[in-house]
């Protein structure tokens, strides 16, 4: 028994004497922090998603409380309720969380493009890429094997007519689909009023035209009718500036005289 | 003199705690993927090496071993030196919140490193004295150091180098190491020689 006590009660004394000393510093030497932090910090989602460019949600807290006009709608999961809350915290006037959803740049259904291969394979568009280039003429288009309605978590993408299609109401703008697709042909936009280009392919405009009916054959109408430059065509394609393309007078101006009818307008907000 | 210069020339290579004693390996797999973090943590290890044996270095020689009670040397070391870090950092914290944020995260992650707490044993066992367990703990630190900023180099190499499939992540990782640690073995009884 004594031996048992020897040894335990150098080690509880050792342990009570750091413990107190630990007590003290903390008491003594406590850093003031942000009182809103906390309170900012309830109020996100908390999925360390990284949707806001911060390192986490702890880091979009601290750059809130600490970064003057730091702005309150970055939170893309927790969407305007969250960035309600958190203007009211902070003072500041509530901004719209601009939701972002995905965009299909192909039109090459089975109307405007033809198969160039009967591809019978496994039922996969990142297969069937390996094997011919593509299934379909155009080596740039959708394979129409739907990876990305596979990979969907919210089923937001159905194949229409040989191509994939996004039910915008559906999509969470995650991005899954944009790293599926062997063509990488889908991309992320912002969910307002916008004009998509639904072509990508970058041959030249005769060989373009050959594969399909809908394809853009770079021919710079849009580039030169655009009023904010906002459209540039590059690599024989088509390319839409979305941060110039705002508070256009003449909005859709571009989509009505686009040759092809590779320019489409879709509608936003429809979450 | 000399003996201080063949403990820290030993502690920085012969026996590389990481490198040929394999302690500390944790924080050499886990933190050296980049430069920056390899470094950083390779100084809090230095800084905390050094501040631990000063501490349980006088606890021993003077509360353990007068009282017979040496052999609750582990779990009194890990205990003081726990605590310790703990208070560093409050420190730290409220008078150099510069250094507190380039340390980091790294700062608690080895309060309880292997390293750390093999650092602190060994010079007991040796039988060094308070100037020679200070200069050893440099050293070990430093020879962590080396190890950090070297391996995190040959990752880098490795991150571009075209690696089958069965070997990509740890098992690659691994390999680099043993074979970085095997050209360490090749500094064994150089330094004695030196000055002999």
């Amino acid at each position: 028994m004594n031996e048992i006590l020897t040894a335990v009660i150098p080690v509880v004394i050792i342990g009570i004497i750091c413990g107190a000393m630990l007590v003290v510093a903390s008491k003594l030497m406590a850093v003031k922090e942000d009182e809103r932090l906390p309170k900012i910090r309830e109020c996100l989602p908390g999925a360390n998603c990284g949707a806001c460019g911060f390192a986490g949600c702890d880091g979009y807290a601290k750059a809130l409380c600490e970064t003057e006009g730091t702005a309150t709608n970055l939170c893309v999961p927790g969407g305007d309720g969250v960035s309600r809350q958190l203007s009211e915290l902070l003072g500041v006037e509530f901004a719209d969380v601009v939701e972002k959803v995905a965009v299909v740049h192909c039109a090459g259904d089975c109307e405007h493009t033809k198969d160039k291969v009967d591809y019978i394979g496994m039922n996969s568009c990142a297969a069937a890429k390996l094997v011919f280039g593509s299934k379909g003429s155009c080596a740039y288009g959708c394979l129409g094997l739907g990876d990305c309605a596979k990979a969907c978590p919210s089923e937001a993408i159905c194949l229409k007519n040989g191509i994939a299609h996004i039910d915008t109401r559906r999509c969470t703008g995650c991005g899954i689909c944009t790293r599926t697709c062997p063509n990488q042909i889908i991309s992320l936009v912002d969910d307002v009023e916008r004009v998509v280009v639904t072509c990508s392919n970058k041959d030249k405009g005769a060989v373009t035209r050959k594969v399909c009916s809908n394809g853009c054959i770079g021919c710079k109408k849009c580039e030169r009718i655009c009023p904010n430059d906002a459209i540039k065509v590059t690599d024989n394609l088509a390319v839409i500036d979305h941060s110039k393309c705002q508070n256009c007078e003449s909005f859709g101006i571009c989509a009505e005289n686009c040759t092809t009818g590779c320019l489409l307008i879709q509608e936003g907000g429809q979450h | 003199m000399t003996k201080l210069i063949i403990i820290l020339l030993s502690a920085v290579f012969i026996n590389n705690y990481v490198l040929s004693r394999f302690l500390g390996i944790c924080p050499f797999l886990g933190v050296s993927k980049k430069l920056n973090s390899a470094t950083g943590m390779s100084l809090a290890v230095i800084f905390v090496m050094m501040i631990a044996t000063a501490v349980t270095w006088p606890i021993q020689m003077y509360l353990l071993n007068p009282n017979n009670l040496g052999y609750l040397q582990t779990i009194v070391f890990i205990l003081v030196i726990a605590a310790l870090v703990q208070l560093v950092e409050i420190v730290l914290k409220r008078y150099i919140p510069s250094l507190h944020k380039s340390l980091g995260v790294y700062l608690p992650l080895i309060t309880t490193n292997c390293a750390v707490l093999g650092v602190t044993i060994l010079n007991i066992d040796e039988g060094y004295t308070f100037v020679e367990a200070m200069v050893n703990s440099l050293g070990s630190g430093l020879g962590f150091f080396l190890a950090m900023v070297m391996f995190s180099g040959v990752r880098s190499k490795l991150e571009g180098a075209d690696i089958p499939k069965a070997f990509q992540g740890l098992p690659i990782t691994l390999v680099a190491a043993s074979i970085t640690s095997l050209s360490f073995m090749g500094f064994g009884g150089v330094i004695e020689n030196l000055f002999a």
